[in-house]
């Protein structure tokens, strides 16, 4: 018996085996995330004609646990970007913060400009700025080996101030199209976007009614076929006049008709 | 015999509070020869008098392209002016790199004025000896700046720095109102005309010793975006053109200010005894 | 099981991103390690001419079945003094993993600027294709997986063109042909721009027979010649389509074509 007070209230090694610190104990010389842990499902975006509007769910799941149900993941930055994460939660809260920090530098130097300059009205940083400094923060954490695992959707104007959508992912991969969904979506929603958006011609076509009924279709069917997905929302539109960001809404209009319909699966023997 | 004692290092105060080896580097600027900058809402030009130490040798450069939107002009030790020159094309490049755009020209020129003002408060180090002119435009639109050696950086409207430049700059004053909504051509020929103001007797402004920089912030027509006209260094026989615009035939006034002229250089210092 | 795979370990066609089955995995172990690697597919092709050269390479963006974009370049003019790159006068195409491909593009611009600050001149082909070898050598370790192909023209005017591997391994040549496509156009190309395996009819019977004497192919040949390779690999390649964007290197400068492929 160790009668130490060290050992004192301690599993007895002869009953339960020597202790295993071995979680302790760091793989390396850092411990970089190495898969996803709390994570949110698809991001969507479609352009129209004087913007882009963009949606994902309220929800964060832990594996097939539905976790938290109020999460907001859409974003914005100076009233002129929206930024919509799909991927780990705890990555897109780091990324929020550092760009929070831009936003806050900026608004500080924008105060610091002469008053006729300000009044002109340009904003420091536009979202393809924003974007190019995502897209290397990205690449740069994938190069050491510890990734920020997230798809990212950027959308709101260019320094030409015509309607910006872009993405960028875990890996520093990036591209941008009229309309683009991450994860499920791309699966899912990209052929619904397409179907109306499939050149930048035929967005500029779009009205922001169409686009945002079409955005809203598409949530619809991805509530419907995506098992980690939630009915509560975000919907956001960024125009030239700003954004308007709706965090809480619900899906309407649903029909399970078609549900009935699917066989083949579980115990059912028809 | 005087000795100054507190002019060995640039971290030591004299009792008066100053820092004599950065004012010496003060002095530096005054050394070299004149440049002068000028902001419209439009354009920032640069303009300045290149330097030759003798017949046969070549003019020494006054002016240096920094990014395709910004430029610099120097008055003072070429060599340090390099480092900075330097420093802020990679600063540009980097700034390109990590949000794909022009660097905000204040950003820039904070960042220099920071690095020389390191060099006043550490023991061992040496204060730069050059001043600069920094024309640049950006989404704020065009900007002009001078930097000192003792890290001091303010954004100007027109300004004038080097040798005998309180001519040009009276010049400047002068014409102050009429700078902002100057065309690129009008603004270049107040920059040389400026210029003039601050030549030795007998001195011309030539091909071979002026240097003209220009850089412009383009709107499109419905006024919602704007482009960059890269920074463009003209000399030699290009500049000709723009100097027979100001040549002493298509002008009426010359030297009004002869009196200013003559004001001592290199006023002797006050100095701790 | 498909008899028809070209590749031993994999069954049926054969796709550039990894459809490889695990082989010696403990039954039940999984390990989920980052990968910091995808392919992007798409494909690129240079061919130099007398005094051109023609630098193309299709738009798509995918990764596994997915198109992430119609419209996504990877033939980019470099060292030019301005963001638009109107006075450029070199061209890099680069395939593979996209994000690797930009970055490298970017670092080797970032250096052709560096090198007229330094030296009052653009850097020459020659100079700048050594420079790239060197810059993906020094990341042999963890490299830039991406297929890079140098354009311009060189000292004498004449059309170069310069194809690397991911670890710097470099030469010039004719004509060179990269990416998701580049095996299907890559014989094309041996064929149509080299006279590979073209013999003058009646010229003799067997080893006899005389070849076809190569010609330097005029502009108008080498971009019907690129469109031609880009249909033929739109028909046989699932990552290659909706887009051809061409540049062409002449001593007047650079110029764009953007010519549409098929988006199925």
């Amino acid at each position: 018996m160790d009668h130490r007070p060290q050992a004192w209230g301690r599993p007895r090694d002869d009953v339960y085996g020597a202790y295993d610190g071995s979680y302790l104990n760091h793989g390396g010389p850092k411990n970089a995330t190495q898969s996803p842990v709390v994570t949110g499902t698809s991001v969507i975006a479609l352009k129209f004609k004087d913007g882009v509007v963009m949606a994902a769910d309220n929800l964060a799941s832990y594996g097939s646990l539905a976790r938290f149900t109020d999460v907001k993941r859409l974003h914005t930055f100076h009233n002129t970007t929206i930024l919509g994460y799909g991927g780990d939660v705890s990555d897109m809260q780091f990324l929020s913060r550092l760009i929070l920090q831009i936003e806050l530098h900026q608004d500080y130097e924008l105060e610091q400009l002469p008053d006729i300059k300000a009044q002109r009205g340009q904003e420091v940083m536009q979202a393809n700025n924003l974007f190019t400094f995502l897209k290397k923060q990205m690449y740069h954490c994938r190069n050491h080996f510890d990734p920020l695992w997230n798809q990212i959707l950027i959308a709101g104007f260019d320094d030409e101030r015509k309607p910006f959508l872009s993405s960028v992912d875990l890996r520093g991969t990036s591209f941008s199209a009229p309309s683009l969904a991450t994860g499920f979506g791309a699966a899912l929603a990209q052929p619904i976007m397409r179907k109306y958006a499939d050149t930048e011609e035929q967005a500029a076509k779009l009205t922001r009614e169409e686009a945002v009924e079409i955005v809203k279709e598409c949530m619809k069917v991805l509530f419907y076929r995506d098992a980690r997905s939630l009915d509560r929302y975000s919907i956001a539109v960024v125009t030239k006049d700003g954004i308007d960001l709706k965090e809480n809404e619900q899906l309407e209009k649903q029909s399970w008709a078609f549900a009935e319909r699917i066989k083949g699966y579980g115990t059912q023997t028809v | 015999m005087f000795r100054n004692n507190y002019d060995n290092d640039s971290v030591t105060f004299s009792p008066q509070g100053r820092i004599f080896q950065v004012e010496y580097a003060a002095e530096a600027v005054k050394q070299g020869s004149v440049v002068v900058g000028i902001a419209s809402k439009t354009h920032a030009v640069l303009v300045a008098i290149k330097r030759n130490a003798e017949e046969l040798s070549s003019y020494q450069k006054k002016l240096f392209p920094i990014d395709e939107h910004v430029g610099i002009a120097i008055a003072g030790l070429t060599s340090d002016a390099r480092v900075l020159s330097n420093f802020m094309k990679q600063q540009c490049l980097g700034h390109r790199l990590s949000y794909g755009r022009n660097m905000p020209i204040r950003n820039m020129v904070d960042q220099i004025g920071s690095k020389a003002q390191n060099n006043t408060q550490h023991y061992g180090k040496r204060p730069y000896g050059v001043g600069l002119l920094i024309a640049g435009v950006d989404n704020t639109g065009p900007h002009l700046f001078e930097f000192q050696p003792s890290g001091m950086t303010e954004e100007m409207q027109a300004f004038a720095i080097g040798a005998r430049s309180q001519m040009a700059r009276t010049y400047l004053e002068k014409h102050l109102e009429s700078f902002l909504d100057s065309s690129r051509e009008e603004l270049i020929s107040h920059g040389l005309k400026a210029l003039k103001e601050s030549l030795v007797q007998d001195r011309e402004l030539t091909v071979e010793n002026t240097s003209i920089g220009v850089v412009g912030y383009v709107r499109n027509e419905e006024g919602t975006s704007y482009k960059v006209e890269p920074f463009t260094l003209y000399d030699g026989q290009d500049v000709s053109e723009f100097l027979e615009k100001v040549s002493d035939a298509n002008e009426g006034g010359g030297a009004a200010t002869a009196e200013e002229a003559a004001a001592p250089e290199g006023d002797s210092m006050e100095v701790d005894s | 099981m498909s008899m028809f795979s070209q590749n031993p370990l994999m069954n049926g066609p054969n796709y550039s991103f990894s459809e490889t089955p695990r082989v010696g995995a403990p039954e039940g172990a999984r390990e989920h390690r980052f990968d910091p690697y995808t392919d992007n597919g798409g494909s690129t092709l240079a061919i130099a001419g007398a005094d051109f050269t023609i630098m193309a390479g299709d738009t798509r963006l995918t990764s596994g079945y997915s198109i992430n974009s119609r419209f996504h370049r990877k033939v980019f003019k470099i060292g030019g003094t301005t963001t638009d790159q109107h006075d450029a006068h070199l061209v890099l195409s680069v395939v593979g993993f996209a994000a690797d491909g930009e970055a490298l593009m970017e670092r080797v611009d970032a250096m052709c600027k560096m090198y007229r600050y330094r030296h009052g001149r653009p850097i020459s082909v020659k100079a700048c294709a050594q420079r790239l070898s060197t810059i993906l050598y020094n990341k042999r370790f963890f490299p830039y997986y991406a297929y890079a192909i140098l354009g311009g023209l060189d000292e004498e005017g004449k059309g170069a063109v310069y194809s690397y591997d991911p670890v710097g391994s470099y030469e010039r040549e004719q004509c060179r042909a990269g990416g998701a496509a580049a095996s299907l156009i890559m014989p094309f190309l041996d064929n149509q721009v080299n006279f590979k395996n073209q013999f003058i009819p009646g010229s003799g019977e067997g080893h006899a027979l005389q070849e076809r004497e190569r010609r330097p192919l005029t502009r108008q040949e080498v971009e019907v010649l690129v469109k031609d390779a880009f249909d033929g690999a739109v028909e046989r390649h699932i990552e290659v389509g909706d887009g051809l964007q061409m540049m062409v290197i002449t001593n007047k400068g650079i110029e764009e074509i953007i010519l549409p492929l098929k988006r199925d």
